[in-house]
Order: structure tokens, then sequence, then C-alpha cells
């Protein structure tokens, strides 16, 4: 038991209210590795937790535009390079006709590092994390709402950030042990 | 923030600002844990007996397919009804009318999230799971219909043994862009959806199998909000793809018709006109499955009547909308002053096919009419009926594009009548077997109710809810 290592702590709380006001009071005690779950988005969260907002736009901008070039130039190279055939007398590079497939690819690759970039922004998909060492974690994704605070936060003190957490109303106060 | 956040404001809108006015979406005073206990639990209690007796079915069918499918491999296309003029028949047609059938799945998953329409939290999961077995079904039919399908590889824009490329001025080979690109979407919004409740299922597994297998699915999910920001926004960037993916499809499925010079194919009007019947008749088939499992798993709660009339509504406006293409397609042919266009157009009613265009006029537009009456919008086996006639009607409609235009063009002496095979019609009916095992493969193993977003649009989800009194303004503040 001693091989033991705390990795944070995690606490309860009643309902979205209780813990908005919750990400409040642990982002004003200054924490920064903290974070709060709910079993669905809770209006307002970001705000309480004071976040910045999300970078996924940019992900996804750049890799959609990449897509809609790579469909085009995919065309264009095809039936002006590749394999150059006049078909109902049209231009070789009918651009017109080029922008379904160029619009189809945009999506494609749009949609593709949509998912991509949320799942690595999230670091998922992980194995797991030490907030799974809490059985009670199980309900986070039914009716429960949690505050997690890692232990790599600068601020951490397993006795004193244990008393912070149940002092702003967090119940069944849990030190997350874990090899 | 919060205009990026359309999950966040929810039950404000529908239960504070319109408190007297609307219904409430979920009814049955639930809590967050009833939700999860009711949805999550069909999948742990004992399968019912009437599954497996719809799986045995299905799968018949299902076998109906493979046998006729074989069969077609080893004889070629010879074995269906297709003859000289008519070189498109039903396979043409089935691909359209399941393709169609798709469209409402991501205009309710899509579209109405982002108009913010709540009431769509009941019914997008399956109705996406119903678009995802939708477009396989109707991907087998191209698939198939090329008859050599070993060489079906000449389609894709890959270096091959021959130095070709394909042609990518033809629409043909849009349509295998925007259905493949359709269909690889589709799949990635259903999961995406779907990964909060897989963690729902991890967490409430007992066997190691399920423990295993909804672990890995999950992906690790952990439902902090670090996690819901981005995951919140990759969703809404999604859906905001979607909605002109899905406008076009449909467009660009038409512009196989439209860019060729068939009279009665080479019409303006035919991609909004075949995006609306899609819609209509993709309402009527998230309807029919709607009703039935909300039957067989007494899920009156959370698909109300409130939101099956609402569904019928959009049903009353796109085949209205539906009804106008029908009658402006006359009045272009009319106009336009073109005697082969006009010559389609009267055959089309009054030709051969006549019985099949009124099949079409009524099942289409003049049934969903009766949708204009409250009775009849909130009546269960009505609506129940009038999704089966849609349905029909809409296939209906495709056959009657299709068959009528190909059977009598131009010249008199190349017109011929298309009959279908016993062939045409198995492959079509093995095809609801496709369909049917794959969505009752769904319903047994995945929720069929997005947990997360149901839990989201209930009035105490709201951080407000029971504490602030400013509340009444909702998501204003």
């Amino acid at each position: 038991m001693s091989n033991l290592k705390i990795h944070g702590l995690l606490a309860e709380f009643a309902d979205p209210h209780a813990l908005i006001n919750a990400a409040k009071a642990v982002r004003d005690a200054g924490y920064k590795t903290f974070d709060c779950h709910s079993p669905f988005p809770v209006h307002g969260m970001d705000q309480a937790m004071g976040m910045k907002r999300s970078s996924i736009g940019f992900i996804v901008a750049v890799f959609a535009f990449l897509g809609a070039v790579i469909g085009l130039g995919l065309q264009g190279w095809a039936s002006t390079a590749a394999y150059p055939l006049v078909i109902s007398g049209k231009p070789l590079f009918s651009w017109q006709a080029y922008i379904i497939i160029t619009f189809a690819l945009f999506v494609l690759f749009g949609a593709i590092s949509a998912v991509l970039g949320m799942l690595r922004l999230n670091k998922l998909p992980r194995l797991h994390h030490p907030v799974f060492y809490s059985d009670r974690f199980k309900s986070a994704s039914d009716d429960g709402f949690f505050v997690s605070i890692e232990a790599s936060d600068t601020q951490f003190d397993a006795a004193l950030t244990k008393t912070f957490l149940e002092s702003i109303g967090g119940k069944n106060v849990e030190v997350l042990e874990g090899e | 923030m919060k205009t990026i956040e359309p999950n966040r404001s929810p039950s404000e809108i529908a239960v504070s600002a319109h408190g007297a006015l609307e219904s409430p979406l979920i009814t049955g005073n639930q809590t967050f844990h009833s939700v999860t206990e009711k949805i999550a639990g069909i999948l742990e209690r004992k399968t019912p007996k009437g599954w497996y007796v719809g799986f045995s079915l299905a799968v018949s069918l299902l076998m109906l397919l493979v046998g006729t499918v074989g069969y077609l491999v080893w004889e070629g296309t010879g074995i269906w009804g297709v003859n000289n003029p008519v070189g498109w028949g039903w396979a043409i047609v089935n691909f359209i009318w399941w393709v169609g059938i798709g469209h409402a799945g991501t205009l309710i998953s899509a579209i109405l999230f982002l108009l913010r329409q709540q009431w769509r939290t009941s019914i997008n999961r399956f109705a996406e799971a119903m678009t995802l077995f939708a477009v396989i079904c109707a991907l087998l039919f191209p698939g198939i219909h090329v008859g050599r399908m070993w060489v079906i590889y000449y389609f894709f824009p890959i270096p091959n043994q021959m130095s070709m490329w394909p042609n990518f001025r033809s629409p043909l080979l849009w349509d295998f862009f925007a259905v493949g690109t359709y269909f690889t979407v589709s799949l990635l919004f259903w999961y995406t959806g779907l990964i909060p409740d897989l963690a729902t299922m991890r967490d409430r597994a007992k066997s190691r199998m399920k423990k295993i297998v909804f672990g890995l699915l999950s992906l690790g999910w952990r439902g902090g909000n670090r996690q819901w920001q981005h995951y919140e926004l990759s969703y809404l960037i999604l859906a905001g793809l979607s909605t002109p993916l899905v406008l076009s499809v449909h467009s660009v499925v038409s512009t196989d018709f439209a860019t060729s010079i068939i009279p009665g194919w080479h019409t303006t009007i035919f991609p909004p006109y075949f995006v609306a019947g899609a819609i209509f008749s993709g309402f009527a088939m998230v309807m029919t499955l709607a009703l039935i499992a909300r039957k067989i798993f007494g899920l009156e709660h959370f698909i109300t009547l409130n939101h099956l009339e609402k569904m019928n509504k959009i049903m009353l406006v796109t085949g209205s909308m539906v009804g106008y293409a029908y009658i402006m397609e006359f009045f272009i042919a009319w106009y336009s002053g073109n005697e082969f266009e006009s010559f389609a157009f009267i055959n089309r009613a009054f030709g051969p096919y006549a019985w099949a265009y009124w099949t079409m006029f009524i099942c289409n537009v003049l049934l969903p009419q009766l949708f204009w009456f409250k009775k009849i919008r909130t009546s269960i086996p009505i609506m129940f009926t009038m999704t089966i006639f849609i349905n029909i009607g809409m296939w209906f409609e495709r056959f009657v594009i299709t068959v009528t235009s190909l059977s009598r063009d131009f010249l008199p002496s190349s017109w011929d009548y298309y009959i279908p095979t016993i062939f045409d019609v198995f492959t079509f009916i093995g095809s609801f077997g496709l369909f049917f095992t794959l969505f009752l493969l769904f319903l047994r193993f995945l929720p069929m109710i997005s947990m997360a977003e149901v839990k989201g649009v209930l009035p105490q989800a709201d951080p407000h809810y029971g504490h602030d009194h400013a509340s009444k303004k909702g998501g204003a503040a």
C-alpha cells in the first residue's frame, strides 16, 4: 500500500447551481489544474472556471481549407495533366464542374478534423485517469456533479485543499489514490 | 461564449419563457437519474421476445438480399427488368429513395440543432442511426447495379493499371463523393454524440465484457467541463458542416437526372424539389420507427405527443413543397412551349404509368393535407398510417421520374414499357432486411435516446433552477 500516490482530490456537489458556485470558488482560490464534471454540459461553466474559448475552430478551418485545395487540385491535375481528355467540348480545366467534389472534400476534411481535433485537445482516447480511482465518480455520467483538483497544481496540499473543498460545500471529499 | 454553446441555454427557453404556452419537452417529472435508468435500463433488461421475432424476420430478409445479389453477380443485370430505353430501373429508384430517407436524420441532428429546436434531443439519436443504415442500403444499389462490381474501383480516383482517371465532370462521380462524404460525416456525427452516453454505459456495466467494450468505445470520457468545452464546439461545427452537406447530397443526386437531356429530367427545379422530398420521406420513416419504438419500449415521456405533432407539421410543410413542385413542373412544361417536355408530363399523368403518378400524387400531396387538422396531427393510429402512405408515395415519385421519362423519350419507335422482375422485388424487399437488421441491433446494444442531451433540456439542468429569481429571462444573462 505504501506505493500508492496521491493524484488529487474529488468532491461531490448537489446540482448544477452548486457546481457553478464551487467552480468560481476554486478558481478564485487560485487553483489552475482542476475540472468540473457533470453528466451534461452546464450552462455558464466556462466563465465560472475562467476558461478561454476552444481553439478547435482554427483546426477545422485549416483542414477544411486543405480538403478543398486537395479536392480541386486532384481534379485539375487529373483532368489536365494525368489524363487530359476533351469531354463534350469543354475546357480541360472546367472548374465549375469541379466545385461539387471540392465542396465534398472541404466538408469531409473539416468533419474528420473536428472529431480528431476534439479528441486531441481533450487528450483522448486514454485508458485511465486518476478520477476513475473513485467509485463514487461512476455517477458523473448519471446524475453526479464533481470537482476534481489534481495534485500537480502548484497550490495543492492534500490536507489544506481537502478542508478548502469541504468549506465550499463539497460532500464526500475523496483522495484519489493509486499507483 | 454563449453564442457557441447552443446546448447550454436549454430548459429556460422551453420552460421559463413559454412556460404557460408550451407543454414541457420531457414529461413525467424526470430526474437526471430517472432518465439514465429509463434509457440505459432498456439495454440492461432481458431482450424482449418481440425483438427476437423482429430480428429473425429481418435476418431472413437479409438472407434474401444476399441470395439475390449473389445470383446477380453470377448471372448479371439481365435478371432485372431493365430494357433498352429504360436502362435505369428499380436499382436507381431504390437508391434515391433510401438516400432520401437518410436526410431526415441529418436534418434533425444538424439543422434543428443550429436552429436550437430542443425537441430534437428525444429523437436525434435514432434518427441519425436511421440515416446511417438508410445510406448503407442506398450505397448497396449503385454498388450492384454496375453489373461487373469487381471493377467498381474504376470509380475511385486512384492510379490504376490503365492510367485512366474518372471524369470529374460526371454527376455520377459527384454522387460518389457526395454520398460517400455524407456517410462518413453522419457516422462521425453519430459517434461523437454517442461518446457521453457510452461513458454512462461504461459506468453502469456489470459484466467484464461490457466494461471493456464500453470502456474502449467511450474513449475515456470523464465529463469534465474542459472536455465538454471542446466537445460542444466540435459538435456545433459538425452540425454546421452537415447542414450544407445534407442539402447538397440530394441536390447532387438530382443532377444525375437534371444534367441529362431527357424530357422530364432536364429541369432546374430538381435540386430543391429532391431535397424537400428527401426530408419529407425521411421524416415519415423516422416517425414510423419512433412510433414503434415508443410503444414497445414505453418511451411516452420522452417522445411525447408534442414531439410527434411537430414532426407532422414538418411533413405537412415538406409535403406541400413537393406538391408545389409537381404542379410547377406541369406549368413549366406548358410555359416552355417545348413539345417533348409537354408530352413527357401529359404522358406521366395520363399515359401508361398514370396509375403510378396518381398513387404518388395522392400519397404525397393530398393525404398529408389532412395534417392541417390538429385532431389528425395528434392521432397516433392516423399518423402511423400516414407515414406508411408517404413512404409508398415517395418511392413512386422516384419511380415516376426515373421510368416514365425513359420509357417514352423523343422517338416513338424506341418506346417500351418497363416491367420489373421478381429479382427486382427481392432486392428491394431484401434491402429492408439489411436496414432492420442493423436498426434492431442498434436498439439492442446502444442507447436509442441521447441521455446527456435529454438531461440538458430538463428544467433542473439550468444552473439558475430554483435559485435565482432573475432566471425568468433565461439564457439572456
